[in-house]
């Protein structure tokens, strides 16, 4: 048992890691789809969009060959709207919410419709959006994810100048560096950025780091305003022995190591344990088992009821062939300088807790796992330190802000994942439009939509 | 089992079901195709005068993703010699003895070459004529087609040449493209004519080519009006056949149905109306002979479940529940219920209601999804709300009279009650 790379062939991994939900070929294909919709009435699937966005609208507009209409329909509201076409957890949102799921039929395939949409636009650099006349501000954005990108593109379009301040050396945030590889490809996530910022007026500088290349204070000095869209970063720890052990690595970093140096650089184990059973417990689980571990084991502390993925999620885990075990909660890393062994405790259901799911209860069995590698998927906490070093009030290093984003440092705003902890790509999006409007607010300037 | 057997003026079919004059009957090669496939007669594709044809030849309306809602062509009669159609009828003739063979006509306008084209189709053996009154283009610049159904006096003209030398039962095909077909048919039944069909195709502009800007079918940068057909004119046609199937005097005669018949319960509905038979063409076209078959079957199973034991038994049934307004039940009222366990919250009736209706319908918002309730003192029955439902049964139409008894509109205003009330 050995933790090594390149275990696959370039063809083995390009077959691994292909796309996972292949668009419409061509139009004809997608109008077929498009005829389906009904075309609803204040729609379902548009409510149960965190960007809201004019799905029966722009679903019509393919049915009726306007495919920048479209497009544009779906950037208005979520300019990482071809992004989100890939990642989102649909079957929890708009096609989860689509009326045909009432009549026991598939739902419309939302999420692909959008796809065809805006990546056609992307293809051809369909410019959707000018710009207005300068406005005379400046605002700088820490972020380049899908919360700082969706600020600023909402405040060049306002004639804001914008300047990205970005700690990796590209940008997308956790859709670039957070996602498995078989949803969004680098390149796409490259392309997706590309096209945002082409409207102009927005610089990125990349490779600068708030709390070391750059500070809060000088920010605040130097521009009229700043949006923190900074994430969370830092890996949970499970805080059992073991745990520093070679061999333990938490699943951020695993997929930030496959998303940043590609497949054949990133080792993985024969047997693999995956602790958790989040949606990026599921990224790292399938991604270790196309990568060429042997056996890839996810390890989960509740039942399949209160389990935090979506069903989809985890038929894509079963169908990989990854095994699961429920009512497991790791006790112990065991090794000789190196993972051997995981110790986990069989857990039973107890009193529901404060998010309404029964809580696991130890009840002082256990068994273990022979495994040479474990990768800790048990969330991601808040940059809590460089949080409250900048002096913003914060629960736990998540940033307080206002439901409009402002925080209570005057002229500085935050949204996504470092407010709310950790949410969806679309959920950012939402909230770098709240943030844009309501910095636009705080500028003396009117939000009036370009069109 | 039901008997579908047809009997129309002596001409018999295993089935009512015929194909129309039209490019699948040109030839023997298609004609044996659809008897083998089970077709129960054919009108052969109109023999006449010479012609020339022009590439393109169709085009099509499109809706919602399905393909050829209606159809449109700008082919001419036939363009093979006579003598090879000749031949070929009475080759079908004699391979399916059982099966209609009805033969089109439209020959130049004089009394001649009525009666010698005449004499040599019924030297093949074949059971009837069509008499081509009807075709909308190419031959109406020659005086010939909807040129001569246009006019009730040229049509009864032609019909009494025909019937001068006809020996064998004679069909005259109305066109649409006038204001009422009953003049032209009153006519030609007093010409003679054994029975009517209708419709022929209506005149049409199918569509625009938005790269070219030129209407299509597209012939060398240009475009004629062509003749519209298929599942888009079945209301129209079916219009029509009723006024038909009401006159006093053309509902003396058979008639054969024709008009965006695609499926048996089209099939059903024109024989309701008073057709005897019917004739399909723009449903082979796009799906091939093959379609017969459920044609047959589900005439069959709904005669079986409705009772009826041949085609006589309903043949007209509906033709005098089609009334005049005035004549209509004013105390009638139904109101729409929305069943709430079949409702998938579509908003569909409620914004169609709301916008374009009684506003009638209202909307208890909720996420993902809203209620919709019929304000039943708002509701005026108008059934918008029920036809645009995607789910069947969902919304119903429920019956609230006003009274008990049968008012209408003379009635009303003789009496002096309220108008404008709603």
């Amino acid at each position: 048992m050995a933790i090594v790379n390149n275990r696959l062939s370039n063809q083995q991994y390009e077959a691994n890691f292909a796309d996972i939900h292949p668009p419409f070929e061509n139009i004809t294909a997608a109008q077929v789809e498009a005829n389906r919709c009904l075309f609803c009435y204040d729609a379902p699937c548009t409510k149960s969009c965190p960007t809201s966005i004019n799905v029966p609208k722009f679903i019509k507009q393919i049915a009726t060959d306007n495919i920048k209409g479209s497009a544009h329909t779906i950037f208005t509201a979520n300019i990482m709207g071809a992004g989100c076409s890939k990642v989102c957890p649909v079957e929890k949102l708009c096609e989860g919410a689509c009326v045909y799921n009432l009549l026991e039929e598939e739902p419309i395939q939302i999420a692909r419709l959008q796809r065809y949409s805006t990546e056609k636009a992307m293809e051809k650099n369909w410019q959707l959006f000018q710009r207005k006349a300068p406005a005379g501000k400046k605002v700088a954005i820490v972020g380049a994810g899908p919360a700082g990108l969706s600020c600023a593109h909402i405040l060049s379009r306002e004639g804001i100048a914008v300047t990205i301040y970005e700690k990796e050396n590209r940008g997308g945030g956790l859709m670039t560096y957070g996602i498995a590889a078989y949803k969004v490809t680098p390149q796409f996530c490259e392309e997706e950025v590309n096209y945002i910022l082409s409207i102009g007026g927005i610089e990125v500088k990349y490779n600068q780091e708030l709390g070391s290349t750059i500070s809060l204070d000088d920010l605040r000095k130097n521009y009229d305003a700043v949006y923190l869209g900074i994430g969370v970063g830092v890996a949970r720890q499970l805080d059992i022995p073991g745990e520093d052990l070679p061999g333990v690595e938490d699943a951020i970093s695993f997929i930030y190591n496959i998303r940043a140096n590609g497949y054949p650089a990133v080792p993985v184990g024969d047997k693999v344990a995956v602790i958790g059973m989040g949606m990026t417990a599921i990224d790292a689980a399938t991604q270790a088992k196309r990568l060429g571990a042997k056996e890839v084991t996810m390890v989960y502390r509740r039942t399949e009821a209160e389990k935090p993925c979506t069903q989809v999620e985890l038929d894509i885990a079963r169908l990989d062939g990854c095994k699961i075990i429920w009512l497991a909660a790791p006790k112990e890393i065991k090794g000789n300088g190196k993972v051997e062994q995981i110790l986990c405790s069989v857990m039973e259901l107890g009193e529901p807790d404060a998010s309404g799911r029964r809580s696991p209860v130890d009840t002082g069995k256990t068994f273990s796992l022979e495994v040479d590698m474990v990768i800790k998927a048990a969330g991601q906490v808040p940059f809590e330190e460089l949080v409250s070093g900048s002096g913003l009030n914060n629960n736990n290093g998540r940033i307080v802000a206002g439901k409009n984003g402002a925080t209570n440092i005057k002229g500085v705003f935050a949204g996504g994942d470092a407010v709310n902890g950790g949410k969806e790509v679309v959920d950012a999006v939402q909230a770098g439009k709240d943030g844009a409007k309501a910095i636009l607010g705080f500028l003396g300037l009117v939000y009036e939509p370009t069109t | 089992m039901a008997d579908i057997s047809s009997n129309f003026l002596g001409i018999k079919s295993p089935n009512p079901f015929w194909l129309a004059s039209a490019p699948p009957t040109d030839k023997k090669y298609n004609v044996l195709r659809a008897f083998e496939a089970g077709w129960g007669g054919v009108v052969w594709k109109t023999l006449g005068s010479q012609v020339k044809n022009v590439s393109s030849r169709y085009s099509a309306v499109d809706f919602n993703g399905g393909r050829v809602m209606g159809f449109n062509n700008i082919e001419l009669i036939s363009d093979r010699p006579l003598e090879i159609n000749l031949k070929e009828i009475e080759e079908c003739v004699k391979l399916f003895p059982d099966r209609a063979m009805v033969v089109s006509l439209m020959a130049d306008n004089d009394r001649k070459s009525w009666h010698e084209l005449i004499k040599k189709v019924e030297d093949t053996g074949a059971h009837g004529f069509e008499l081509n009154f009807g075709c909308p283009h190419g031959m109406t610049e020659r005086g010939m087609g909807a040129a001569v159904g246009q006019d009730p006096e040229i049509a009864c003209m032609v019909v009494e040449w025909v019937m001068e030398a006809a020996t064998i039962p004679v069909i005259t095909k109305l066109t649409p493209n006038v204001h009422s077909v009953v003049p032209t048919g009153r006519s030609v039944v007093k010409a003679g004519t054994h029975a009517l069909s209708l419709i022929n195709t209506i005149q049409s502009v199918t569509g625009i080519d938005l790269d070219t800007l030129v209407p299509n079918p597209y012939v060398a940068g240009k475009s004629v009006f062509g003749g519209y057909c298929g599942p888009a004119v079945k209301p129209i046609a079916l219009k029509m056949l009723a006024t038909i199937a009401q006159d006093e005097l053309t509902r003396t005669v058979p008639i054969s149905g024709i008009g965006g018949i695609s499926t048996w319960k089209d099939a059903v509905e024109f024989m309701l109306l008073g057709a005897s038979n019917v004739q399909v063409c723009t449903a082979a076209m796009k799906h091939g002979f093959r379609i017969i078959e459920d044609m047959c079957e589900g005439l069959n199973n709904w005669m079986d479940e409705k009772g009826f034991k041949t085609l006589d038994d309903l043949i007209g049934k509906s033709v005098n529940t089609l009334t005049h307004w005035e004549e209509l039940d004013i105390n009638y009222h139904h109101i729409a219920n929305i069943n709430q366990d079949k409702c998938i919250h579509c908003g569909l009736c409620y914004i169609a209601c709301e916008d374009t209706s009684h506003q009638s319908i209202n909307l208890e918002y909720g996420k993902p999804y809203n209620t919709y309730t019929i304000k039943e003192e708002e509701c005026v029955g108008c059934n918008l709300c029920q036809l645009i439902c995607p789910v069947e049964d969902c919304i119903t139409m429920v019956e609230h009279r006003v009274a008990p008894e049968y008012i209408n509109w003379i009635e009303w205003q003789k009496r002096g009650l309220p108008l404008n009330d709603h």
